[in-house]
């Protein structure tokens, strides 16, 4: 573990899980939001919101993410001329943040939708039998439920975008993954050690989250 | 719609009227905005003839595309197979009676399920050659990579198959004197395989746009040839990138089209176990 006495190597390991930190925390705000209100407009009643909330998924959805963040740096930014900052690391992670939730966005609009389809018909048609406004039939009978079987899927597509957040390496960030690689070629004596502390700082994150999620959603799941 | 019946009651004339308005409203909303998209574009006159030129030359698509697609197709199938017997392999493992088996398995499998694939692959282009001091192809770091992520995903899939198989089914070949081994390999792995075909499926999708992280290690993919070299080369990034994402959508929804028909066919003809639905997560939304 000689890799990690020099404060150097430190120093860089500690700023590409920032990095990482900083990207899945800006992209899952930004998916929740698009995909909520993608969501909404793929179970509306208005045909126009729901083509396009359907186009977004197909599109974004069969699109590698690498793809997506290649474009956001070499489309959006150098032949568009589309610039978010004058630093070009802050530029790189917003455009990564950007390419990072228009992806995710797709899958948390598709982990909602199916929320909504597993709360039966029967539910919001006694809510309407009893008098209940849309509003209340919506806040007070469907989403609670809905809300339940969305904490699975959820959970994994956050996991999945802690790791995904690694590809905006692609455009220039120094994030874990490419700080590893940096360090690979400097350390060509040490590569397993370095392995082993980047991919386990990963997998001692990821595998309790995941776990954790697994287990509030047992507990919240509706019992049918 | 299914979502329908569940929020919205079917609309009477005053709601119809509401729709309709609504519709007119975003519709105008939606056509703004997707004219000010073509705006923004056309403003850095990215949609002029000469962008679009190259791609009417049968060599743009004899050099660039087509190889790119064989590259990413290529990738995939190879990583395909080698992905589902990893993946038997483990999800056996992991149900195994040993422990010293099942613990073993358990931690591979949550292991490369944890680690981004980037990583992965990183580690076994650039870091394996210091190791064996032989330099690594560039074809085998992305299959290994995709291999190691995409099996062990599939393995968490099977294991839920296999264990959704109703527990009579197992005890009845118990019961006839089978053997274990036999159980596992003549009555439960045939019926879960049969239900997991819609998930399998789904997986390839994941594959095929996993590929394009071979692009990052210069492997010759769509992404690295049809977008990258080609787009470089005529200074046309933008449109080579869309003819790409056009490729990407294409293939993978096909994909996705067979995995629902498969899914429709097993669940009609009753052969699947009953509660074999697809375990939420499997299919991540991985890169």
């Amino acid at each position: 573990m000689n890799v990690f006495s020099d404060p150097a190597n430190v120093d860089a390991y500690v700023t590409g899980f920032l990095w990482i930190l900083k990207l899945t925390v800006a992209a899952a705000v930004g998916a929740l939001v698009l995909g909520v209100l993608l969501a909404a407009m793929r179970v509306s009643p208005v045909p126009v919101l729901r083509g396009f909330g359907t186009a977004w998924v197909n599109i974004f959805r069969n699109t590698p993410l690498t793809l997506i963040i290649f474009f956001c740096y070499f489309g959006l930014f150098t032949a568009l001329g589309f610039k978010l900052s004058d630093d070009i690391n802050v530029n790189n992670y917003w455009l990564g943040v950007v390419g990072l939730s228009v992806y995710t966005a797709a899958f948390v609009c598709e982990a909602i939708r199916s929320g909504i389809n597993t709360v039966p018909a029967g539910q919001a048609e006694a809510a309407r039998a009893v008098g209940m406004s849309f509003r209340q039939t919506l806040t007070m009978i469907v989403l609670p439920q809905a809300g339940r079987a969305v904490v699975a899927p959820l959970g994994s597509i956050f996991i999945a975008l802690a790791k995904n957040s690694t590809i905006v390496g692609t455009i220039g960030l120094v994030e874990a993954s490419s700080a590893m690689k940096d360090l690979i070629n400097a350390n060509g004596d040490a590569v397993i050690p370095i392995f082993l502390v980047f991919a386990g700082t990963f997998a001692l994150v990821l595998i309790p989250v995941g776990y954790a999620f697994g287990w509030l959603a047992n507990r919240l799941a509706v019992k049918r | 719609m299914s979502t329908e019946a569940v929020l919205y009651d079917h609309p009477g004339p005053r709601a119809k009227t509401r729709n309709n308005v609504l519709t007119a409203i975003f519709g105008v909303a939606l056509l703004a905005l997707l004219y000010w998209v073509y705006a923004k574009f056309d403003e850095k006159h990215q949609w002029d003839g000469r962008f679009w030129e190259p791609f009417t030359q049968s060599t743009t698509w004899t050099q660039y595309i087509l190889p790119g697609l064989a590259g990413t197709l290529g990738a995939a199938a190879v990583a395909m197979v080698l992905s589902l017997l990893f993946g038997l392999l483990f999800s056996v493992g992991r149900l195994s009676d040993h422990w010293w088996l099942r613990v073993p398995s358990g931690v591979v499998v949550e292991f490369f399920r944890a680690v981004p694939l980037l990583l992965l692959m990183f580690f076994i282009f650039f870091g394996v050659p210091f190791l064996t001091q032989r330099p690594m192809s560039v074809f085998w770091a992305v299959v290994i990579g995709l291999t190691l992520y995409n099996g062990s995903v599939l393995a968490e899939a099977f294991r839920a198959g296999i264990r959704a198989v109703p527990s009579g089914q197992s005890e009845a070949a118990y019961a006839i004197g089978m053997r274990k081994n036999q159980v596992m390999r003549e009555i439960l792995i045939p019926q879960a395989a049969r239900a997991m075909l819609p998930v399998i499926v789904s997986q390839l999708v994941v594959l095929v746009k996993d590929t394009a992280l071979g692009y990052i290690i210069a492997y010759n993919e769509l992404l690295q040839l049809g977008v990258n070299n080609l787009g470089a080369n005529f200074g046309i990034v933008v449109q080579a990138a869309m003819v790409a994402a056009a490729i990407y959508i294409v293939v993978n929804a096909s994909l996705t089209a067979l995995a629902g028909w498969l899914e429709r066919r097993t669940r009609r003809a009753g052969r699947a176990p009953r509660r074999a639905a697809t375990p939420a997560g499997v299919v991540e939304p991985q890169g």
